[in-house]
């Protein structure tokens, strides 16, 4: 191992079992907890996304009181909703080979060897309950003629195993999670907190004891205690500043808890999507996603000539170069998105890039349109055609699409266990806010599958286990002197972001800080790089605490400050990010260093120091953050040199 | 690309829910025409802030017109005039140089406003809790293809169940009733197999909470013309039979017991 010790607090607790045996073994050895016993335990779930939501609801069903936080205006709002394409599920029922093993190794493969084993395993194991429960919820899936399910192929697979809703599968995945949490709460079995944003959490006596809140509307801040918290709280891609995280998507909750104490895994660890509509002015806020679905019907090109200032439809067909399908014959425009986007950065360096701004590449239907007709592409794809259209201004049906890869998801998080609990014990982390599932790089339509399987099928499971114990067990009320404290500390926090009266603004500072990150801790990034970023961040963040300013007060809506502590807690991730990029010397999935290459380009794990999670260790400053590693063991797969050729 | 010049906003400032509510004017010198219509109220925004002048509250957050969060009348129009398009999808290149926009909340009894343009419109999740889901507890759920469902009718529920609960309708409804928003959630779930068995009691109940937030629909027809995802006043027939009949329908249960 380099640069790095083996933490005793890093122990998977993956059962004793063969893989495959691992999830039953856990599921007959677990403790549980009486069903008269569970109102006895109060459980704070934090975000109301596909794992929030679908953990609020399944935990409230069993009898727990749960208590949810949202910082939107209704939990239907949270990003999930946004997610395109579909959700994977092994159900195999297209006959074409697919099974619990190949979703398994798919995506660990597609993760690059650098997941855990058990939990990818358990998660393909749980897909197939998903589409059935989603089902029986309503999840107006796309049919077939007979009323069966329809399926369709996501980049890294070579089966057809994505369930989809027209393009708004998110939506109404979410939407579905979201009407059995609403069920419970008029029940009266969840109560539900909105415009009420986590500022901290609090840990008595070695355990996660509750959270300290701030209200959006008047700035009350107060404190909130439970025997269990989880955080489902999204990841942290508008780090970048711009990306297809929507506009309020933040680090807060995960990088508070590890502030006290959770470990943060592989920040350096992001998704930048191939699919994207490409940055058209100056003043862009954020970046839009085009499902990667997309990639089934429309062909990836640019000009063979550099500087081909002729309209796509004058470039004739020899002058065209489809870049995947050359590259990559057996997989095409369905290549994975870590290798889907670094194709097309390097189009466009080498000035081949489409557009106005020649930012892009094409993503082109018209072979679709004449092979299907435009009535089935439109029946396929037309509420994201529609969106491309309103955004960009041109219409897809006639001219090619042009995209370009953004930040749009990150796989690293907040450490956890197999029973999805962080380094503090009490304190969970769910979905996209944890580090567990995806290793290096995410395979489409895995996220959504990962946010429901945590909360319906996981948390539900593994709280019960960490609960039966401290029945009887009184639990620090929010009157004990580290809740005050933490109340305390908030207050100054946010009252410091008024009084500072400088000159710039958090969204001044945000852009700053994601130029950096993009340029230095994106899509390529390399030692001299990484090093500078790593000197321009301090300096910059030292202005920002010098030189913020947040007009209006602390005790109305104020988005300004909301921003500014969402900020603030960014530019330390960013530091973080950019030590864990430049401590990982090799190249895998989403983190590709330029020094690690093949003379094709592809990227050159180094599995004999490096097959490992990165988790990092809090201690007052991110420049002089502890690495510490988890090892990671591949006994179902064997490691092998991730090809798509 | 080009830019605008000279943009002319009328935009309405509330400190609070209690508080007297005034328009104020402000320019906005130059805007790119690629810019989103809320890009250009970032901008206005930034611009507010180095005059250490309070920024315009707004709801906003994915900004590709799937969340709902994003509001606004613009113009007297829920967002905005272009057909089928949430405000967050609005862009500059409908608009001119020296465009004078009136920037207002939405406006509906149900919907209180919090401060500026920012309203309270939770009274939705309280439709939902009271019957707008399919009651299916984790874990017990059969295997996916048990439960056929002809294409067409996947299809119709689909497109009720697009709608993302901005509150474009209620706003634009003279009225301030919520018949498309609770009828689409209704449809979605009533035509599909799964929702057939609460089907009556689904409607009784999200109507009747509707009808204690919201005001009574008196066929207008503004709130399909204002939806952004363009959901079918069709779905307030589904829900006024379903009423109908969920009144004769529970009537005889309760006549029964």
């Amino acid at each position: 191992m380099t640069t790095a010790q083996i933490h005793d607090k890093l122990r998977s607790k993956s059962p004793d079992a063969a893989v495959p045996e691992m999830w039953e073994t856990f599921k007959s050895d677990m403790k549980l907890v009486n069903p008269n016993n569970k109102r006895k335990f109060k459980i704070i779930v934090v975000g109301t996304g596909l794992a929030g939501a679908s953990a609020a609801a399944t935990l409230a069903e069993l009898g727990y009181q749960v208590e949810a936080f949202t910082f939107h205006d209704s939990p239907r709002r949270a990003h999930s909703i946004a997610a395109q394409g579909g959700i994977n599920g092994a159900k195999n029922y297209k006959g074409d080979g697919d099974s619990v093993h190949r979703l398994f190794y798919d995506t660990v493969k597609g993760g690059d060897f650098r997941a855990r084993e058990s939990n990818v395993h358990r998660l393909a194991e749980n897909s197939v309950d998903i589409i059935d429960q989603m089902v029986a919820q309503g999840v107006p899936f796309a049919r077939e003629y007979g009323g069966l399910l329809d399926n369709r192929s996501f980049g890294g697979a070579q089966v057809s195993r994505t369930f989809y809703a027209r393009g708004q599968t998110g939506q109404q995945l979410l939407l579905g999670a979201y009407q059995q949490m609403e069920r419970q709460v008029g029940l009266g079995n969840i109560k539900l907190w909105n415009r009420v944003e986590l500022v901290d959490t609090v840990t008595i006596d070695g355990r996660c004891a509750g959270i300290v809140t701030r209200d959006l509307i008047n700035g009350e801040v107060r404190s909130h205690s439970a025997h269990a918290v989880v955080l489902c709280t999204g990841g942290y891609g508008n780090v970048f500043f711009l990306s297809t995280n929507a506009m309020a998507c933040n680090v807060t909750a995960a990088w508070r808890a590890h502030r006290n104490g959770a470990f943060f895994a592989n920040p350096c660890y992001t998704q930048i999507h191939p699919t994207c509509i490409p940055q058209a002015d100056e003043t862009q806020s954020k970046l839009t996603l085009m499902s990667e679905s997309l990639r089934n019907d429309g062909r990836v090109w640019v000009p063979k000539a550099v500087g081909d200032e002729r309209a796509a439809a004058d470039i004739p067909e020899d002058e065209r170069d489809y870049y995947l399908e050359r590259l990559y014959p057996s997989f095409g425009n369905l290549a994975p998105r870590d290798i889907s986007s670094r194709a097309a950065k390097r189009a466009v360096d080498q000035g081949r890039g489409v557009g106005p701004l020649k930012n892009g590449v094409y993503l082109d239907f018209s072979d679709a349109i004449g092979r299907l007709g435009k009535d089935t592409v439109e029946e396929r794809y037309g509420n994201l055609f529609q969106m491309y259209e309103r955004i960009a201004g041109e219409d897809p049906y006639s001219v090619p699409m042009r995209i370009y890869p953004a930040s749009h998801y990150t796989m690293g998080g907040l450490w956890v266990d197999y029973e999805l609990m962080t380094t503090i014990p009490g304190l969970y982390a769910a979905g996209e806010a944890n580090f567990s599932d995806h290793g290096a790089n995410r395979l489409g339509a895995s996220a959504l599958m990962q946010g429901l399987s945590d909360g319906y099928f996981v948390l539900p499971y593994t709280i019960g286990n960490y609960l039966a114990p401290m029945l009887g067990k009184a639990v620090p009320g929010v009157d004990h002197p580290e809740f005050k404290a933490a109340e305390t500390a908030a207050r100054q926090r946010f009252q410091g972001y008024l009084d500072i009266k400088g000159t710039r603004s958090p969204d001044h500072f945000h852009r700053e800080l994601g130029h950096i990150i993009w340029d230095y801790c994106g899509m390529e990034r390399n030692q001299q790089g990484l090093e500078k970023a790593l000197s321009e961040l301090p300096a910059l963040y030292d202005e920002f605490k010098k030189d913020l300013r947040v007009t209006g007060n602390g005790e109305s809506v104020n988005q300004t400050l909301e921003k500014a502590g969402r900020v603030d807690d960014f530019f330390q991730l960013g530091m973080l990010m950019c030590r864990d990029a430049l401590e990982r010397n090799e190249s895998c999935g989403g983190h590709f260093r330029s020094e690690y290459q093949d003379d094709e380009g592809e990227a050159v794990r180094d599995d004999e120091n490096f097959a490992h999670v990165a988790a990092w260790e809090w201690n007052g400053d991110p420049m002089s953050s502890v690495r510490n590693v988890e090892p990671l063991d591949f006994t179902a797969t064997h490691l092998a040199t991730r090809s798509y050729k | 690309m080009s830019h605008l010049s000279d943009i002319k906003l009328k935009i309405w400032r509330q400190s609070g829910p209690d508080e007297p509510g005034r328009f104020e004017h402000y320019l906005v010198p130059s805007i790119s025409d690629e810019a989103s219509f809320l890009e250009m109220l970032d901008v206005l925004n930034e611009q507010l802030i180095s005059e250490e002048r309070e920024p315009v509250v707004f709801d906003h957050d994915c900004r590709e017109g799937i969340c709902g969060t994003c509001s606004l009348m613009i113009d007297g129009q829920a967002h905005g005039p272009q057909k089928g398009t949430a405000t967050c999808q609005l862009h500059m290149r409908q608009y001119r140089s020296g465009a004078e926009i009136t920037v207002e909340p939405f406006r509906a009894a149900a919907f209180p406003l919090l401060k500026d343009l920012m309203v309270d419109r939770s009274a939705f999740d309280r439709i939902v809790e009271s019957g707008g889901y399919i009651t299916a507890e984790t874990g017990g759920a059969p295997d996916a293809n048990l439960i056929l469902v002809p294409k067409p009718v996947a299809d119709a529920a689909m497109d009720a169940a697009a709608c993302i609960g901005c509150g474009a309708c209620v706003a634009a409804c003279p009225n301030g009733a919520a018949n498309l928003f609770t009828g689409a959630k209704l449809t979605h779930l009533n035509v599909l197999p799964q929702g057939q068995p609460e089907r009556y009691k689904r409607a009784e109940a999200m109507v009747e909470t509707m009808d204690s937030y919201f005001g009574s629909c008196t066929n207008h027809g503004e709130c399909e013309a204002a939806c952004p995802k363009e959901i079918s006043i069709d779905v307030i027939a589904t829900l006024n039979q379903d009423y109908r009949k969920a009144k004769f329908a529970n009537r005889k249960t309760m006549a029964r017991a």
